[in-house]
């Protein structure tokens, strides 16, 4: 009770701090040299009270206090302790109040980190973001508090959804959100250093850090997600081009793009406007997926807030904030000058925008297959839901010449156009990968010729990068390391779709079924009783034709709080491949319905997404070795 | 020039799409699973609110054309909420309103009803929270609309709003 009475003023105090600062950081745009030191220490105040109040919650939710409204909704005594923690944000209040606590944290941060910068280019950031601080410090104060109070005192509460209690899913959102709130500081930055003429070489220096470390918590955030959907939602699969899933693959697109067309903006100078467009365009499409999950707008697993008056204060705040950029825009963006623009086809600058057109075209896809059921409904009042066909068709095809350019791009110089020399080793690579997914296409049985481009390309890809790290001059290896993860990554979910199988049947207790060159057996259930659930394990035991013996014990778990069944599906992961079995029950009958499923290179998708981000993480040392 | 006329372009894209948004807010976007419709009412026995006695089922569900039955506990916030619009449904006479207390204490419930107005023709005490599962409750507050043949022909999840109530309205006219 006092924990969360304490949040709750922390909570006003800081709201209080953060709009203190405007003032002061206006005075002092204009005066003195040095930024106010009491800039500083209000910002830290800001951000001090902000972690007091989530401390606050936290302690609610470890003390079970159901006085607190977010609490008694959201968790329940029997509940482990971790899941007690993590149940802080693993609902809409509690998520926001992390939300506003990264913001916090990282325009301090960024204050203390810029000491380079000119100082009316950091305070006119500073102005940006404690703009969005504050519409965050309102949103969270008047519509989704998350310390309402209880009278009469609950004795119990009513539990935390049991599919979210799952380790994958508790740290799923404050990396996901690192990555978002991240983007938060390229827009302020990208628009403080359009107003104060300041987007140059020295600007993309400084601002890639941040894109960079947006970009690695946003690509682990969006994995951890996906590990989350394969393992506890019992789908078999890992990505279903679910309305959520496209949010926050849509900020990543617009990253990834924005991460190369800094690079050309380092280098050269050039290409400032469509630099500030991307990072607008990220920090919206990151507000936007808030929105859209938050709101109910969207019927999707995630959406678990269901009031309107949320979604009516993010869809004003977002377009107040839209609005506020495209009018600053306007204003202050010059024509680039032309000088030095002189630009050869075959450069490395024309291979990185050809890439982000690209990604601009996955990126369109995404979003229109995200908003396009909203806009149908409102404007005809007619319901559809646009699947992953669509997706399908309309990426896969532009995927195998992206990757083709992505395997040439990497290799041609700045600006100076040095006659290609056609290297041999090119044409050996192209010829072996063509071979290698010929066999294997001819293995699966197969005779889709889209299936055999995309092997071959990023096969192509994979051996081009390969080789690239054997090459003589040991650069760029952080860019080298994240394009072969990408090929790994897309190499990876093409086998697992092409050679995944699955069989699913109605079993009982004894009895077997054959499946290719295995035998599933179904030999006994138990039964077990946890804290908060009780469970039925089904033993099974899968037999090859070496008579190799794997069990697997798929659980279904009886939550009591709220009272919920879900079934948990045995993994056994292997390097080159899953057998994944989920079973359940089928009523008034002692059958069970099992789904067992034969998906390779799972792992490989989880590893190449890691190695992606790696790369990203090795750009860091790069910097510092580079200075 | 040119740079006006564009940007006034997009702002009017912009507004387009916030008037979209907008108006896909308002529609209702909550979910019923089919297979609770249509379905009959399943029969329950329970002691009645005030004075304690074992009513029946076919006591209370007789002489309406529509019966309601909502799902309340005084302890339950949305339920204070939901109150007043219960109170302007007890106006309509053909419907019989009817509440089912939810794990309660009857000392809180009877304040909660004293201050706030009784609504309900009835009210059954479900003390344990068998007769909501026995109902497919998700939650309290739920609301089910029944016809004369002890059908459920809406079921609502969650409290009752303007825009429920209309709903509700439509139905039963």
């Amino acid at each position: 009770m006092l924990a969360s009475q304490i949040g709750y003023y922390s909570l006003i105090i800081g709201l209080f701090f953060s709009i203190l600062i405007i003032p002061i950081s206006i005075i002092n745009l204009n005066n003195t040299k040095i930024i106010d030191i009491k800039i500083f220490h209000i910002s830290f105040l800001q951000l001090l009270f902000v972690f007091i109040s989530f401390g606050g919650l936290v302690i609610s939710f470890v003390n079970s206090d159901f006085s607190n409204e977010t609490v008694y909704s959201n968790s329940h005594t029997t509940k482990p302790l971790f899941y007690k923690i993590s149940g802080t944000w693993g609902n809409h209040e509690g998520s926001l109040l992390l939300w506003l606590m990264i913001l916090t944290l990282f325009i301090f941060l960024f204050l203390i980190k810029t000491k380079n910068q000119p100082k009316k280019y950091r305070i006119l950031t500073l102005l940006f973001q404690q703009t969005i601080i504050i519409g965050f410090f309102l949103f969270v104060l008047t519509t989704s508090n998350p310390f309402n109070y209880l009278l009469p005192i609950p004795n119990e509460g009513l539990g935390l959804n049991p599919i979210l209690q799952d380790p994958a899913l508790a740290i799923h959102p404050p990396i996901l959100y690192l990555g978002y709130v991240g983007s938060s500081i390229i827009f302020s930055g990208s628009l403080a250093g359009l107003v104060h003429g300041y987007i140059s070489r020295e600007w993309a220096k400084h601002i890639k850090a941040w894109i960079l470390a947006s970009w690695i918590f946003l690509t682990i955030g969006i994995m951890l997600g996906s590990i989350w959907a394969y393992y506890e939602l019992g789908w078999g699969g890992f990505w279903f081009w679910d309305p959520v899933e496209n949010i926050s693959l849509m900020p990543w697109l617009c990253l990834t793009a924005l991460l190369h067309c800094i690079l050309v903006l380092e280098k050269k100078e050039s290409l400032v406007s469509w630099t500030v467009i991307l990072s607008i365009a990220t920090f919206t499409l990151s507000m936007c997926g808030t929105f859209l999950v938050r709101s109910g707008i969207l019927n999707s697993i995630h959406t678990f807030a269901n009031d309107p008056s949320r979604g009516i204060f993010i869809l004003t705040f977002l377009f107040i904030l839209v609005i506020m950029s495209l009018v600053i825009f306007f204003l202050f963006s010059k024509d680039e000058n032309k000088k030095n623009k002189k630009t050869y086809f075959l450069s490395k600058e024309i291979s990185i925008l050809i890439n982000n057109w690209f990604i601009m075209y996955f990126l369109s896809v995404v979003l229109i297959g995200t908003v396009y059921p909203i806009f149908l409904e409102v404007l005809t009042d007619e319901k559809i839901s646009i699947g992953p066909p669509f997706f399908n068709k309309l990426i896969i095809p532009f995927l195998i010449i992206f990757l083709i350019f992505m395997s040439i791009g990497p290799n041609l110089h700045w600006v100076k156009f040095k006659a290609l020399k056609i290297k041999l080793e090119f044409f050996i690579l192209f010829i072996i990968s063509i071979l290698i997914s010929f066999l294997i296409l001819k293995s699966a049985g197969s005779k889709n010729l889209v299936n055999s481009l995309l092997i071959s390309t990023s096969f192509y890809l994979l051996f081009i990068t390969i080789k690239d790290f054997f090459a003589k001059d040991f650069f760029n290896y952080s860019q080298k390391l994240s394009h072969f993860g990408f090929s790994l990554l897309v190499l990876s979910i093409l086998l697992n779709s092409i050679f995944s199988s699955e069989v699913i049947t109605n079993l009982r207790v004894g009895e077997n079924i054959v499946f290719k060159n295995e035998i599933i057996y179904f030999d006994s259930t138990e039964k077990k009783d946890n804290i908060n659930y009780k469970s039925i394990i089904g033993n099974f035991r899968i037999e090859d034709n070496k008579k190799n013996s794997t069990y697997l014990k798929p659980e279904l778990r009886v939550y009591n709080q709220p009272v919920t069944i879900t079934s948990e599906a045995d993994i056994k992961t292997s390097l080159f491949s899953d057998k994944f079995l989920v079973m359940n029950l089928v009523k008034g009958n002692d059958y069970f319905n099992v789904r067992y499923q034969v998906k390779p290179f799972m792992i490989w998708i989880w590893l190449s997404v890691l190695i992606m981000s790696t790369g990203g993480i090795l750009s860091f040392y790069k910097r510092k070795y580079e200075k | 020039m040119k740079n006006k006329t564009l940007l006034i372009l997009i702002l009017l894209f912009f507004a387009f799409c916030f008037v979209v948004f907008l108006k896909g807010l308002k529609t209702s976007n909550i979910y019923i699973p089919e297979t609770t419709l249509n379905k009959d009412l399943a029969v329950f026995a329970s002691k009645d609110f005030f004075t304690g006695d074992q009513i029946s089922f076919d006591e209370i569900f007789v002489n309406s054309e529509f019966y309601i039955l909502n799902i309340w506990a005084s302890w339950c916030l949305p339920c204070k909420k939901e109150h007043k619009f219960l109170m302007q449904l007890s106006k309509n006479k053909s419907i019989k309103l009817i509440g089912l207390n939810y794990k309660d204490k009857r000392k809180n419930a009877q304040k909660f009803i004293g201050k706030l107005g009784n609504p309900y023709s009835a009210i059954f005490t479900d003390e344990d929270g068998t007769i909501s599962i026995k109902l497919g409750a998700y939650g309290i507050p739920e609301t089910y609309v029944i016809d004369k043949n002890r059908k459920i022909i809406k079921k609502i999840i969650g409290p009752l709003n303007k825009k429920l109530l209309k709903e509700v309205s439509l139905i039963i006219r």
